[in-house]
């Protein structure tokens, strides 16, 4: 197989989830695409360390595991919160930072 | 490396679940149906852990399907539930320019796959890429004790945050 | 291998090349240091869980625990002269004791003990002032809701310190730092029912946060210079100059902020103050005589980084020497204003704190430590003796519910006199000979006769000395509003009971005879055996690849120490005058003189309202800095909020608007000062200007950033 196989794939699906975080507007489709991306980038980890026959990559693709799960975790909360608060999920909505 | 070897079994495998996973990551990003969009992710989420396994890295791919399909998309469908996002199509899913969206998005697939083809032409993963759980486990407690402890407690605060952003007063 | 088990003590090897010969320092209390913070830990443990069910509600725990330390640390101070004594002329090098808890990457972490006679002293200093404050405590806080709550974390504080004091490597010390500072975030907000009470709390736990960020970074850098964590490691790298001097540099300024926040200095010295809305017995333990040092102490312990970072030898201006000098003049200044009796102590811990880190600044290091170790007696002594005032007249306002206490109150009343003259520096009390040494140490009487010190800091000596007139001026109106003219207050105040009282006589005998521990090499009129002693045992002796830099030594002069006394006279004098002569003229209630200076003087009156208004610096941090940052935030929700259907939200907005826009006037009035004023009109400018690219779409900022990324990234690929 070539590395290349994988990290295109990569490339791809990681493309798709930009869009998909640029594109949606429902606050819960915005951390799907977001998990789209982590999960592209878990790919070219364990496909570097195949490629370099070390351990590394699948220990560091563990850690983003784990970090994606605690980020899935809080930006739920921070969903329900927003919808609590307003009625709504829609990104769109939320611009409380505006200069 | 002779276009044979693209038919061998593992390539094959690999061509299958590639366009299987690009098709549901398309359909995830444009999907009208929220609840759709989750079982979307779980074909893409499952087609990375089955690429894991043909990397031989089986470790991570376990822990792909029992965390992300066991655990994550179960948080995804409770969040769709509890933001009562309507079950069904839904019209504003998306914004209305969405040029701009796929404009970004071209330009970071240009960048990336140009520089990975680039960087890294034909080059092959070797025949016998497989990693033993053991290894996995030797690395993360002795090298990378530290990196671990410090996710541990990014989980622990995670858990107190959501728990602290989530409830009612 | 137990725990236990795992101890061994393994005294430090230094290379000993010519001159000074290094013996290592041994004896079971020196290694076994290790149970002197332990005991008051598991005092805070067993008293939060039993503490409430026993007949005095833990504070025997809490005693007991503190008394066994106290013991303990007595017999390692001895054993440490012993030491010292059997050494002779070579240089002691310290007990080490430590465990390996873990081993990453080849990097070992530690925990462990460094026994040297830093260390004693300060052990000494903690483990007797928290005895007291404990025995204190208990008449102090009777009857209080939390009792058990309270001795739980006087012990928890008490055994952090021990901690930190004890630190082996840079990481303990860290987590000791931090320790000490929750601790006094709890005993801060004992009362946290009153919002003031919570807010101070707050405040002082969120200011040193500011300063932490500053020792991790320094703490960082020393590890990544030194490879190592060990304190005697960083130390001798430093000392013998094998670390870039750019490294130490940026430590040492990181370091400084640390010492900022946690020991007071200039311009994060504002929650000190505050501070003093926690009880008093832990105002007098954490906020006086020991929490507060742990900056100084800090300094003192990495001296070799700062000595060499900041380059103090043969110079005549330093960072650390001017921190020091502004901060002791600010906090002088700021101590005349105050009505809080409490405040009045915690402005004079500010400035004696500044005249620590000053004496640091300058390389008088056992001056300092010396300094240190006089001023957490009478200061403590000072800050119970105006517990015990508040105790019998329930408040801390000098100038309406004081007055008079003199009689009603004897033993209180001397205390706190010579507490005060202690502090003032009048020979023979404690103050006079630590501050005497910090001048001398300045070396900057080099002009005037003066030998020695590692540089001529000829300006730090006048902020010195202009402090010493102030500090004897300050603690003279202090004297007088509380126990002389006529009481002004309610009730019949009555002189508190023994568990109040024995205290105070013990901290005011030390207050008196701490000081004659360093009496001066020139003062021939003790016998050799009883001069420097303090120096002698404490100050590591200088050797070749030693902890400890070289550094020099000032001899106090007879002309120095005369001078200082006359400025010191003067202070008194013009304030006695002032208070004791004109105002008492104008009866026994009078506090202060009707036609003073300040009704006179155009000058005087601006000088009283910048001090009364604490040079500003709470405007400029809560005003200019939180609120000028609130009122863009306030116009935001009015734009989202007319975009909202709701008409009654509609208006809520209109009102956060108008209250941005008064707050934004009212800043600009209020704050006279020009320079603050045009920061914050050009920071406002700058604002308005960004506030256009503020669209508050998250997604557009996500857009900005992956195009940006790829156009970075397609430079990256045509540029290699």
């Amino acid at each position: 197989m070539w590395l290349n196989q994988f990290l295109v794939l990569s490339a791809v699906l990681f493309s798709i989830g930009v869009y998909g975080v640029l594109a949606r507007r429902n606050g819960v489709l915005v951390l799907m695409s977001i998990e789209l991306i982590l999960n592209a980038v878990n790919i070219n980890l364990v496909a570097f360390g195949s490629y370099v026959q070390t351990v590394v990559g699948e220990v560091f693709a563990l850690f983003v595991i784990t970090v994606a799960a605690a980020e899935v975790g809080v930006g739920l909360a921070i969903l329900l919160l927003l919808y609590r608060n307003r009625r709504s999920v829609d990104i769109h909505d939320v611009d409380m930072m505006k200069g | 490396m002779s276009v044979f070897s693209l038919l061998v079994a593992q390539n094959v495998v690999f061509w299958v679940i590639a366009a299987l996973m690009v098709f549901a990551a398309l359909r995830l990003v444009t999907t009208r149906n929220v609840v759709h969009a989750a079982l979307y992710l779980v074909g893409v989420l499952g087609g990375v852990a089955a690429l894991f396994l043909l990397m031989g890295a089986e470790f991570v791919g376990i822990t792909q399907i029992l965390i992300y399909i066991g655990a994550v998309i179960i948080l995804f469908l409770f969040g769709i539930m509890l933001t009562r996002t309507r079950i069904g199509d839904e019209e504003k899913t998306d914004h209305r320019n969405r040029l701009g969206a796929i404009l970004a998005g071209l330009a970071v697939a240009g960048v990336t796959i140009y520089t990975v083809i680039a960087g890294f032409g034909d080059a092959e993963l070797g025949a016998d890429t497989r990693t033993t759980t053991a290894e996995v486990s030797d690395s993360i407690f002795s090298q990378y004790i530290i990196p671990f402890e410090a996710v541990s407690v990014l989980l622990l605060a995670a858990l107190i945050g959501a728990i602290v952003v989530a409830r009612r007063e | 291998m137990g725990l236990l088990g795992a101890f061994a003590t393994t005294p430090a090897v230094f290379a000993a090349e010519a001159g000074a010969e290094v013996v290592k320092a041994g004896g079971w209390f020196l290694a076994n240091a290790w149970l002197i913070p332990l005991i008051p830990a598991a005092s805070f443990l067993i008293i939060l869980l039993f503490g409430k069910r026993m007949p005095r509600g833990g504070s025997e725990v809490g005693i007991t625990a503190v008394a066994a330390s106290f013991v303990l640390g007595l017999l390692t101070l001895v054993q440490w002269i012993g030491a010292v004594n059997a050494a002779g002329d070579a240089a002691v090098s310290p007990a080490i004791s430590k465990w390996t808890w873990w081993i990453s990457g080849g990097t070992s972490f530690t925990i462990g003990t460094l026994v040297d006679g830093l260390a004693v002293a300060l052990i000494f200093v903690v483990t007797l002032v928290s005895l007291l404050v404990h025995i204190y405590s208990t008449d102090y806080v009777a009857g209080d809701v939390r009792y058990t709550h309270f001795f739980a974390f006087l012990s928890l504080f008490t055994a952090s310190m021990l901690f930190f004091v004890l630190s082996e490597n840079t990481i303990q010390m860290i987590l000791g730092w931090e320790m000490v500072g929750v601790c006094s975030f709890v005993l801060i907000g004992h009362w946290w029912e009153e919002k003031a009470n919570s807010n101070a709390a707050l405040k002082a736990f969120l200011t040193n946060r500011v300063g932490d960020i500053g020792l991790l970074i320094g703490m960082a850098i020393l590890f990544f210079a030194a490879d190592s964590f060990s304190v005697v490691k960083i130390n001798s790298l430093a000392a013998e100059g094998s670390i870039a001097h750019g490294l130490l540099l940026a430590a040492s300024l990181c370091l400084m902020a640390a010492v900022m926040s946690k020991s007071g200095q200039f311009f994060l010295h504002t929650w000190l103050p505050d501070a003093m809305a926690g009880p008093t017995p832990v105002s007098a333990l954490i906020h006086a005589a020991t929490m507060v040092v742990a900056g100084v102490y800090m300094v003192a312990r990495l001296f070799a980084v700062f000595f060499e970072g900041l380059a103090i030898a043969g110079s005549s201006v330093n960072a650390l020497a001017i921190m020091g000098g502004i901060t002791t003049l600010v906090g002088a200044s700021l101590a005349f204003v105050q009505t809080d009796i409490k405040r009045v102590l915690a402005y004079s811990t500010i400035s004696q704190l500044g005249y620590m880190v000053l004496a640091l600044g300058v390389g008088a290091w056992t001056a300092a430590v010396f300094h240190l170790f006089t001023h957490a007696f009478f200061k403590a002594c000072l800050f119970l003796g105006s517990g015990s005032v508040s105790h019998a007249v329930h408040s801390f306002d000098m100038k309406k519910d004081m007055g008079g206490l003199r009689k009603h109150m004897p033993h209180t009343f001397r205390t706190f006199v010579i507490a005060s003259l202690a502090l003032a520096g009048l020979a023979p009390l404690a103050g006079f000979w630590s501050k005497d040494e910090i001048l001398a140490g300045t070396g900057g009487w080099g002009a005037f006769g003066g030998t020695g010190g590692n540089g001529a800091y000829t300006f730090v000596l006048f902020m010195a000395m202009l402090t010493a007139a102030l500090t004897a001026a300050y603690m003279t109106r202090c004297v007088y509003l509380t126990f002389f003219g006529t009481y002004r207050g309610h009730g019949h105040p009555h002189e508190s009971g023994r568990r109040i009282t024995v205290p105070l006589w013990i901290l005011a005998v030390f207050a008196v005879g701490a000081g004659w521990t360093n009496l001066p090499k020139g003062f021939q009129i003790v016998p050799k055996g009883w001069r420097e002693q303090f120096g002698h045992y404490v100050e590591p002796r200088a050797a070749e690849g030693f902890y400890f830099p070289h550094i020099a030594h000032a001899t106090p002069s007879w002309t120095l120490a005369a001078f200082s006394t006359l400025v010191v006279l003067f202070g008194l004098g013009a304030a006695y005058y002032y208070y004791f002569v004109k105002v008492r003229a104008l009866g026994g209630s009078a506090t202060e003189l009707p036609n003073g200076l300040t009704s006179r003087f155009r000058i005087a009156r601006l000088g009283h309202r910048l001090l009364a208004r604490k040079y500003y610096l709470d405007h400029l941090y809560t005003d200019i800095l939180a609120k000028g940052t609130a009122g863009p935030v306030a116009r935001g929700a009015y734009w989202l909020n007319q975009r909202g259907i709701d008409e009654v939200v509609n208006q809520a907005g209109r009102k956060a608007v108008s209250a941005g826009h008064v707050l934004y006037d009212k800043i600009d009035q209020k704050v006279v000062d020009g320079v603050v004023n045009a920061t914050g009109r050009a920071s406002h400018g700058a604002g308005e200007e960004i506030r256009r690219m503020q669209t508050g779409k998250v997604q557009q900022y996500a857009g900005v950033m992956f195009v940006v990324a790829a156009l970075i990234a397609v430079v990256l690929i045509l540029v290699l």
